[in-house]
């Protein structure tokens, strides 16, 4: 009896959480399915927690020296006619919900303001490095393109196609979240996804994709693949990598 | 009381029925845990001590198994598979299983007294002579005396606070030690512990820890008695005096 009860309202309190939870935008698009549960208690926990924290900046006499980065695998003719020509044809497109399409080359994003930070990039595999990343804050990059205050995703897309994530707004206007042009003491190397690569530092590195040339601004992530949010949740990661 | 006994040797009761659903939660989400622990693990299988470590700096120490990526440097010619992306849901999944059950169960203890009652040593337990006496018990190998079938002794509790909280608190701030967005909110956190890999390795071996734990635990239940054991865990009973011996 008494079990049946507490079952009862247990049932009914998830239930109401759950309600609660979707109307807040606190369920991940990857909160379906078996493990949808503990995806969609991480990230709601995680958003409550942690709405305007800052990643944890280090000084310079820890910087790794050298940094690690997974090897990745040849982009193709075009992407090395692009490097040959110092990247000055690349350039980073943004259409959905702003104001208008607009695209910025690299000397574009350098006028915009400048952001300096020494953070750690760590992987789901265990390691980590730290490095000092410079670029443009995301937040700048969209309010020079005027961001409609529809928009609840930023979705964005590597040189290789294959390769596409999304973040939440609170990420995305997040003052750490960089469109980063340069590390350490030059250039991003391509090795580290130059020229330009999102870093998102209160996430796992697989969310700081590399070689970015687009992104779409968007209020719902379904019609983007299968509507997970990404090509690691495709795979079988989950979206949100705050852990 | 003969009359009691001659009616049909009642059962009398051991474990509430709070207790037993909080145990076998724990023990499954501890088990998928694990499972998945050593799936993440393979995929690096290096040890560092500080904030950061990776494939260029030297390891603290490495377990010598072949890893699930080609990048890391193992010594061997092949690569495992890689199992990350469901152990990971399942790690984090079974983590707030444990530790929402966890929470209920202190909260329980501390209400119901079953931490004092139950768990804490009894009074004149309280002393390092009384852990040896049982201590000594044990390790002459002597039968279990029949009243341990009702209650906890010296021993089993004093491991079983310790793994409640000790091992349990530490396993769960040196893993959440490991999120990035957990750092971000509290760095005390991870900074206290002297880095996110010196958290990575910690937890290494609290989790070796339970483990071993989880080992003795069996081996004691099936030495002692594996049916009336674990039917105390399941139905909540153990049988009447004379079936118990």
């Amino acid at each position: 009896m008494t079990a049946g009860l507490s079952t009862a309202a247990g049932l009914t309190g998830l239930a109401a959480a759950a309600k609660l939870a979707q109307r807040y935008g606190l369920v991940p698009p990857d909160g379906g399915g078996l493990y949808g549960p503990g995806a969609t208690l991480t990230y709601a926990a995680q958003r409550l927690l942690t709405a305007n924290s800052l990643a944890r900046e280090f000084p310079k006499s820890l910087i790794s020296k050298p940094p690690f980065a997974n090897p990745v695998a040849p982009l193709g003719a075009e992407f090395t006619r692009l490097q040959a020509a110092g990247f000055a044809d690349w350039r980073l497109a943004l259409d959905g919900m702003i104001a208008r399409p607009v695209s910025f080359s690299l000397s574009d994003l350098k006028q915009l303001p400048v952001r300096r930070q020494i953070t750690e990039v760590v992987c789901e595999e265990g390691w980590s490095y730290i490095a000092e990343w410079i670029g443009t804050p995301l937040v700048d990059v969209l309010n020079a393109a005027g961001v409609l205050p529809q928009a609840r995703f930023v979705v964005y897309r590597s040189f290789d196609r294959e390769w596409w994530e999304s973040i939440d707004m609170a990420d995305a206007l997040h003052p750490q979240t960089l469109v980063t042009w340069a590390m350490n003491d030059g250039d991003l190397p391509v090795t580290f996804g130059g020229p330009l690569r999102l870093r998102v530092p209160r996430q796992l590195g697989y969310k700081s994709v590399k070689f970015i040339n687009q992104m779409t601004l968007t209020d719902s992530l379904k019609g983007f693949g299968k509507g997970l949010g990404s090509a690691a949740s495709e795979v079988g990661y989950s979206w949100y990598a705050g852990i | 009381m003969p009359e009691a006994a001659s009616l049909g040797n009642p059962p009398s009761q051991r474990h509430s029925v709070f207790v037993r659903v909080t145990h076998w939660i724990t023990a499954l989400a501890f088990l998928a845990l694990l499972v998945t622990g050593v799936e993440i693990l393979i995929s690096h299988p290096r040890f560092y001590w500080g904030e950061t470590g990776n494939s260029l700096t030297p390891p603290l120490f490495q377990i010598p198994i072949p890893a699930s990526r080609a990048s890391v440097p193992t010594g061997y010619g092949y690569v495992l598979p890689d199992q990350n992306g469901w152990s990971r849901y399942l790690h984090f999944q079974s983590a707030w299983a444990i530790v929402l059950t966890g929470l209920c169960y202190s909260l329980y203890g501390v209400w119901t007294r079953h931490f004092r009652n139950n768990l804490l040593p009894a009074k004149p337990d309280r002393s390092l002579r009384a852990f040896l006496a049982v201590l000594a018990s044990h390790l002459r190998r002597k039968p279990a005396a029949a009243d341990d079938a009702l209650s906890y002794n010296v021993l089993q509790r004093a491991a079983y606070l310790s793994v409640i909280f000790v091992l349990f608190p530490l396993v769960i701030w040196t893993g959440l030690a490991m999120s990035p967005a957990f750092n971000s909110a509290i760095p005390a956190g991870v900074n206290l512990l002297g880095g996110r890999q010196s958290a990575r390795t910690l937890h290494f071996f609290i989790s070796g820890f339970l483990l071993l734990f989880l080992a003795v635990h069996i081996a004691m239940v099936m030495l002692t008695g594996f049916r009336i054991r674990m039917r105390a865990m399941i139905i909540g009973t153990v049988p009447g005096p004379r079936e118990r011996l």
